[in-house]
Parts: C-alpha cells; sequence; structure tokens
C-alpha cells in the first residue's frame, strides 16, 4: 500500500481496503533470535505511534566522535601528566579532529542549520541537548586550544615566539581543564538518547551511559594505539581494554533490562551492527591486552576497537528507529502495563 | 520555576511556567461518540492556520487519507470500521446512531464505524517542551503548548520525545518558510488571545469538539461518559483526563469506544522527562567511572 512519508511502510499486511486495523499479530521482521515471543497487539492499520527522530546518520556518526573526542582529551590529558609527549600529541590531535567532526554533524543534522546558535539562547536543565550544548560550549574551546598548542608546538623553533609562545604555555592548563570536562561529553550523548519517547532508547536508560563512556574509552584508546608510540601507548592500551570491557558488560545487562524493546538490538540492522561491535570489540581488546608492545598489533587492534564503538553507536542508533517505527514496542509494554493494572499514576 | 510537581505529577501548568495570575487553562474535549468523521476539523484548521499539504494519496485505509498528525496534519480523523457490536440484551433503550429501520438484522452491514478527530495534547508535562534546546517550544498563558517559529532551528527533538507522536519536523512543499522546523497544533493561539474558539471547534458540526476550561470540560466528560453508560454503551471511556496520569493529565482530552490503540493513541504514555533525574544520575556515575578508569590507567603505571 501506499507509505507516505516512509513512516508506515512494512506494515503491508495489516493495511487492507476499506478493512478495519484489528488484532495483527506482530511481524516476524526475519529474526534471527527471537528474546520473547510476538504479542498480540492493536494498533491503527500498523502504523507507527511516536515519532522516529528526523535525524540522519549524522547523529550516529557524533555519536561516535563524540565518544573519541572525550576520550581523547583524557588521554592527552594524563599523557602530558605524565610526561608522555607522543601519547599527548595523539590524544591532542584525536581530540581536534573528532571536534570539528563533530560539530559539522551536528549542525548538518538541524532542519535550520542557520539557526545553530538558537541552541545558546536558553540554558535548560529539562533538554539533555541544551545541556550537551553547553558542555560541548564548556569542553570545546579548552581541548581546542590545548590541541593549537600542540600543533604549534610541531613549528620550527624558530617561529615560537611572541603570542604563538603564550599558546604554547596555555596548552597544558587548557588541556587539564578539556581532560575534567570530557566525562560529561561521552556521558550525556546517552541521556540525549535515553530522553525520548523511542522505546529502545528510553528503556535503555539505566545503563546506556555506561555503554557510552565504556565505547568512548575503547575508541580513544584505540585510536591512540595505532597513532602513538607504542613505548608510550601502555596507558591507552589499558584504557581501551578497561572500556571494552565496560562497554560489553554493560550491553549485555542493558538487553536484558530493556524488556520488549531489546529485540530491536537483535534484528535486522541494528542486530548487524551490534553483533559485529562485540567482535570488534572483544578481538580488539584481546588484542591490545595481549599484543603488547607490538607495533602491527596495536594498529589492528586499535582499529578493531575504534570499529568496534563505531558499530555501537550505529547499532544503539538504528535500534531506536527500529523501535520508534514498529506500534509494537509502544503499544505491548503500555497494554501489558494497564493489564496489570500497573498504569504509571503519580502516587500522592 | 521549579516546583514539587514540575516533571511529574498534578499540576496547573502555566503559573508553574511563571505566568502570575494567567486566565484559566484552555483545552479541548473531543467527543468521539458524536464524531460523523466529516472533516471539517481538518479544513477548517489548514485554512485558519495556513497549514500545507500534507499529501494526495489513496491510503486504503477507510476514509483515513490524512495518515495521520504531523506538521501538515494538525488535526487527523481516524476512520476505524470495525464488526458491529450487537448489545446481548436489547434493553429497549434510546440507541446512538441511525433511527430504527426496518431492514432486517441480517442485512445490515456488519460493521461499525468509529471515527475521531486526534490533536496535540496540550500535556501537563509536556515532553517537547521539556526538552527543546532552544526554548523555541514554549508554555502559552492559556496552559498549551506553542512552537515558535522564528527560534526553532529544527534539532527535531521534541519529535522523538512526545509519547503521541503529534510534532513533526516539515518536510515540505518546498519553499515553504516553514520547513525544516517543528509544527504542530497552538490550539490557535492568536484565535484564543482575541477571545475566540480554536478553528476546529468553531467549525465541527457536531459539538464533537468541544473547546473550554479544562477543569470544565474534565466534568463534562465525566458526565458524558456516565451517560453513555446509563445507556448501555459500556466501551465509552475517557481518555486523558486523569491529571495523575503518566503525563499529569492533557489539556486535549478524549472520549473514546474502544482500547486507545485502535485509534493509534497509546495505551498508557508516560513523560519521558519523568525520567530524567535519574538518567543524569547514571550519566554521572558513567562519566566519573570514565575520569577514575582514565587516572587508574596512568597511575598503574606510572614509573
Amino acid at each position: 500500500m501506499n507509505a507516505p512519508q516512509g513512516d508506515g511502510s512494512g506494515s503491508g499486511t495489516q493495511v487492507r481496503h476499506g478493512g478495519s486495523p484489528g488484532r495483527s499479530r506482530g511481524r516476524n521482521r526475519g529474526a534471527d533470535r527471537v528474546m520473547v515471543p510476538d504479542a498480540d497487539f492493536t494498533s491503527y492499520y500498523g502504523r507507527p505511534i511516536v515519532k522516529a527522530a528526523p535525524w540522519e546518520h549524522d547523529i550516529a556518526y557524533y555519536l561516535f566522535t563524540g565518544g573519541v573526542a572525550a576520550g581523547s582529551s583524557l588521554l592527552a590529558g594524563g599523557a602530558d601528566l605524565t610526561d608522555r609527549p607522543g601519547l599527548r600529541r595523539a590524544g591532542r590531535i584525536g581530540s581536534l579532529v573528532a571536534l570539528l567532526l563533530s560539530i559539522v554533524a551536528l549542525v548538518h543534522d538541524l532542519g535550520k542549520p542557520s539557526r545553530f546558535l538558537n541552541m545558546l539562547r536558553v540554558v535548560k536543565l529539562t533538554s539533555p541537548m541544551s545541556v550537551g550544548t553547553w558542555i560541548l560550549s564548556l569542553h570545546g574551546p579548552f581541548a581546542g586550544l590545548a590541541s593549537a598548542a600542540e600543533l604549534v608546538g610541531m613549528l620550527p623553533t624558530r617561529w615560537q615566539r611572541g603570542p604563538v609562545r603564550l599558546l604554547l604555555r596555555l596548552g597544558r592548563p587548557a588541556g587539564l581543564v578539556g581532560a575534567v570536562t570530557a566525562p560529561p561529553v561521552a556521558a550525556y550523548t546517552a541521556v540525549l538518547l535515553a530522553d525520548t519517547a523511542t522505546p529502545a532508547w528510553h528503556d535503555a536508560h539505566e545503563e546506556l551511559p555506561f555503554v557510552f563512556c565504556g565505547s568512548a574509552a575503547a575508541a580513544s584508546g584505540g585510536w591512540a594505539m595505532v597513532t602513538a608510540p607504542v613505548a608510550e601507548a601502555g596507558p591507552a592500551r589499558t584504557f581501551a581494554v578497561g572500556g571494552a570491557a565496560v562497554e560489553l558488560l554493560m550491553a549485555h545487562r542493558m538487553e536484558a533490562s530493556m524488556g520488549l524493546s531489546a529485540e530491536t538490538l537483535h534484528t535486522g540492522s541494528a542486530g548487524r551492527w551490534m553483533r559485529a561491535s562485540k567482535v570488534l570489540t572483544a578481538a580488539g581488546a584481546a588484542g591490545a591486552l595481549l599484543g603488547g608492545r607490538s607495533r602491527v598489533l596495536s594498529v589492528v587492534s586499535g582499529t578493531a576497537l575504534m570499529a568496534g564503538s563505531f558499530c555501537t553507536r550505529l547499532g544503539v542508533y538504528e535500534a531506536g528507529m527500529a523501535s520508534a517505527r514498529d506500534p509494537k514496542y509502544t503499544v505491548v509494554p503500555q497494554r501489558e502495563r494497564v493489564e496489570r493494572g500497573e498504569q504509571v499514576r503519580h502516587q500522592g | 520555576m521549579i516546583g514539587r510537581n514540575s516533571l511529574f505529577g498534578p499540576l496547573d501548568p502555566a503559573p508553574d511556567a511563571g505566568y502570575t495570575d494567567p486566565p484559566k487553562r484552555k483545552g479541548f474535549f473531543t467527543d468521539t461518540s458524536v464524531c460523523i468523521g466529516c472533516k471539517a476539523c481538518e479544513v477548517a484548521c489548514k485554512e485558519w492556520n495556513d497549514v500545507p499539504e500534507n499529501l494526495f494519496e489513496m491510503l486504503g485505509t477507510s476514509y483515513d487519507n490524512s495518515h495521520s498528525l504531523n506538521a501538515n496534519q494538525w488535526r487527523h480523523v481516524a476512520f476505524i470500521e470495525k464488526p458491529a457490536t450487537k448489545p446481548a440484551v436489547d434493553l429497549g433503550m434510546p440507541a446512538v446512531g441511525a433511527p430504527v429501520s426496518d431492514v432486517p438484522e441480517d442485512e445490515k452491514p456488519d460493521f461499525q464505524w468509529l471515527m475521531s478527530s486526534d490533536v496535540c495534547k496540550h500535556c501537563t508535562h509536556a515532553a517537547c517542551l521539556d526538552v527543546c534546546p532552544t526554548g523555541s517550544l514554549f508554555r502559552s498563558e492559556f496552559g498549551t503548548v506553542v512552537v515558535q517559529d522564528d527560534i526553532c532551528n529544527g534539532c527535531g527533538y521534541c519529535v522523538a520525545a512526545c509519547p503521541y507522536g503529534v510534532i513533526d519536523r516539515r518536510k515540505g512543499p518546498e519553499g515553504d518558510p516553514k520547513v525544516g522546523i517543528a509544527q504542530k497544533c497552538t490550539l490557535c493561539y492568536d484565535r484564543l488571545t482575541d477571545g475566540q474558539r480554536p478553528a476546529c471547534a468553531a467549525a465541527c458540526p457536531t459539538e464533537s469538539i468541544l473547546y473550554g476550561d479544562v477543569d470544565e470540560l474534565r466534568q463534562r466528560a465525566d458526565e458524558r461518559v456516565a451517560l453513555l453508560h446509563e445507556r448501555g454503551v459500556m466501551d465509552a471511556r475517557l481518555y486523558g483526563n486523569d491529571p495523575d496520569d503518566g503525563v499529569g493529565g492533557t489539556g486535549a482530552m478524549f472520549l473514546l469506544l474502544d482500547e486507545p490503540e485502535v485509534y493509534g493513541l497509546p495505551p498508557d504514555p508516560v513523560v519521558t522527562t519523568k525520567d530524567l533525574p535519574r538518567m543524569f544520575t547514571r550519566a554521572g556515575q558513567a562519566g566519573t567511572a570514565l575520569l577514575i578508569g582514565a587516572a587508574l590507567s596512568f597511575v598503574r603505571r606510572r614509573r
């Protein structure tokens, strides 16, 4: 049948000319692993109830680059304090590249990109996007300053005078502020997704911040393993392995706690992303753990860790989109609450 | 303004938003038992608010060709054809619907209509408004939720936040000045400030759409559902009238004749920001763990 605006598609079985929505069985979407039996539920011609976020993949990419930026700032700060110039450089440059990509993705996804600065009209604690904008506005300039100092430090010595010298001096304090303000950058994106009516995102709100922070550590550690000298990259390997472990463990717990919408993490394109993420993250962590100072293994496992983190972000993003497009994930849990007499009601 | 129930629970939204001495909260009571599916509300809304075309398609979904509430459809009449329910015992009560005919029972069509004009709920706790990062969405003095077109930057966050799937980012037609920004029912804010009824309520020929003070509408809804129950229409139920529900009650409430999901409404909607304190707590814990993890990665190796 006609599926205008691409939101009511795929539900053809429930759309009959002049027919009634009636009770319909949830479709088997080529599930390779059915966690919960298909539930009987009623919908209006199979159309979605909640709307999927009108975002493109930019936002999923941003989830990844934001994580890399945050973790890289942390690694750069630690490297600066422990006298590891190679690791510091890798971290600061990683942070700069990731921040620039983040800003491009964020602005590009607006319906009116020219009004990007309207984000700064208000400070609104009930809006994770507002909170996130201010977190980025705090973190970005300091991390950027540290990165600029790093780039200037690579210039020939004879150019390093006057304001350039000042910039070099500011590198450490700016980098440390950047490091301290980095964790909120990695964590808030989980709240950004969870604070929606999108079933698979909201249902994940207990564990998603840990998954994303772990993913940020794994990806930034991976970046440093690829780009920093192996002799200095020890902390990056530890950071990456720890992050990968947290990501895998918390993703596992998340799938158990989400309820029905966890299904969307196992099926369709989200399922493929999540499976790839687990394999890559586990393999990358094993390589980081066992590879030690091998240059080749460092590059391979660092790349795997970054790719794993990227897949996690895409998987979570796609799962949310799928859960919004299928009314089942909105109706069934709510209907079950009603049937149990456990509607959400304000108590006293 | 942060009060005790600012995120969840019964509340009068306009004073909570900072208005001193606002007018009484305004809303709709849409009584679907008298809706005849004429779509006058859809047309009046489009005419008054200059809402552009939505789509021109035959959807094959009964008489519903406007598909859903979205940026270009601020009133949407749902049409459901379902097998007729015959009363188990004829109580000899006055029936709702057509007068008694002499057509034999088995020759009558075996279905009944459900028709309902859906609209933005103007929630007491409006997720769209809560999550809007620019302040474009605001609470009016009438307790309604309105988009300021010249502020919205089209981030689309409100779209994902609405538990009813009402608000949407306008995608077309090309050249429309509001393409790219969030759009939805304003409860005809401009008409309200002039003491007039919203266009849809004014156009409704059966008074299926009632406009008025929310507390009075809640009372009328209670009376109406009691009357229908008395007449044997036991399927009649109210939707959105409970100030203790997941969104703190809606400004636009409904009388339905079947389960909400039959009409495309969520059976137990909850404002997502109810859980926001918990989400920020968990994010804070995760961020702290990340900071400590980074520090430990270095400390353990310090020579």
